[in-house]
């Protein structure tokens, strides 16, 4: 329950610099970002956290149903600019994967590949 | 005995959807190809229908549900902090892919609404969906969209990707981690993260980060799109 609450309160912290900086980055990656930060800075320990972060992180998916079962409201709207969405949704999801996936293949394959111990299984695309 | 008063306990919507979610993770051990967010969400849909249950009554448990994905954003920083070295040495390809895919994704999206004859207003709906919903919704908002129909959007775009992007990248010659980790962060938000870091933790890393990027990178390129817009 300590890593729940740690994970509770950045959110929380996340939530709060985004209304008090008016900042355009939502709360949650705000929170995210202070919360990696305190990791590198060892405010926070690894031990701490490890367990409740594993939990959630294993089981994000299931967080999201609620949001998918809820486009169900939005049919109408949908099948009135039917094939418009279909297509520029599909078409623009798969050029962002390919651009974005290719681009990182590309430039990382100049990056040295220098494995650390116990980093050596890490395939990172070459 | 009055069924509505079950429905709407928020106890409802918790059961099912965790329910759902169990048997389908169960479907997914058995046949590995078929998506638990496919099932998951296909099952309840179904069962909503079936029995002419509410939206409504449904989101009093739903939203229970949602409310995890604020901690689970920020536990990311876990898997994250775990392959620091790894995220460092890649860094220059993980901020290039998605500032690049970002942008072309963007543009893309512009483009295929305009060749499709689609109104301005779906135009600004349209563009920012590959970022996860807080943000996307925020910046349609902003240039004028719909902002209930781009979180819409945006949960079908990380269902997509989260769907079809693990298989298509690696049929295309896009493997290793470091790469797949990109693509699907930056065009499938959490949902594409919440799916491969199941596989892996060093990909739902890479992802993650992607995803916090792809964020920042897509709330700064809009700022100069604004004035377009008005």
């Amino acid at each position: 329950m300590t890593g729940f609450a740690i994970l509770l309160g950045f959110n929380l912290l996340g939530l709060l610099a985004e209304r008090v900086f008016q900042l355009p980055i939502p709360g949650n990656v705000i929170g995210l970002i202070l919360f990696t930060a305190a990791l590198f800075l060892r405010l926070v320990k690894l031990e701490w956290v490890e367990r409740s972060a594993e939990l959630l992180t294993r089981h994000m998916m299931l967080f999201f149903v609620p949001y998918i079962v809820g486009t169900i409201a939005f049919l109408p709207v949908l099948r009135a600019n039917g094939l418009a969405i279909v297509v520029s949704l599909t078409g623009s999801t798969l050029i962002v994967m390919l651009v974005a996936g290719g681009v990182a293949a590309r430039v990382g394959r100049k990056a040295r590949p220098a494995p650390e111990p116990g980093q050596g299984e890490a395939s990172p695309g070459l | 005995m009055n069924l509505q008063q079950i429905y709407e306990n928020p106890l409802f919507g918790v059961t099912v959807t965790v329910g759902a979610y169990v048997i389908a993770l169960k479907v997914q051990g058995r046949w590995k190809s078929i998506h638990p967010l496919f099932v998951c969400s296909g099952a309840i849909i179904a069962l909503l229908l079936l029995f002419d249950i509410p939206y409504d009554d449904y989101r009093a448990g739903g939203d229970l549900i949602t409310f995890f994905l604020g901690p689970a954003t920020v536990a990311l920083g876990v898997p994250l902090y775990k392959q620091r070295h790894f995220l460092r040495r890649y860094f220059a390809a993980i901020l290039s892919g998605v500032t690049l895919g970002s942008v072309s994704g963007i543009a893309g999206a512009g483009l295929l609404v305009w060749l499709m004859g689609g109104t301005q207003e779906l135009m600004a709906t349209m563009m920012p969906k590959s970022v996860s919903s807080a943000i996307s919704v925020e910046i349609a908002r902003q240039a004028g969209g719909i902002p209930e129909l781009a979180a819409v959007l945006t949960v079908l775009t990380g269902l997509l990707g989260s769907m079809v992007g693990p298989a298509l990248l690696r049929r295309l010659g896009i493997s290793g981690d470091m790469p797949i980790g990109v693509a699907i962060g930056t065009s499938s938000h959490g949902i594409g993260t919440g799916r491969v870091i199941r596989d892996s933790e060093l990909q739902g890393s890479v992802s993650g980060v992607s995803m916090a990027l792809a964020g920042i990178v897509t709330s700064l390129l809009f700022i100069p799109l604004y004035g377009w817009f008005h």
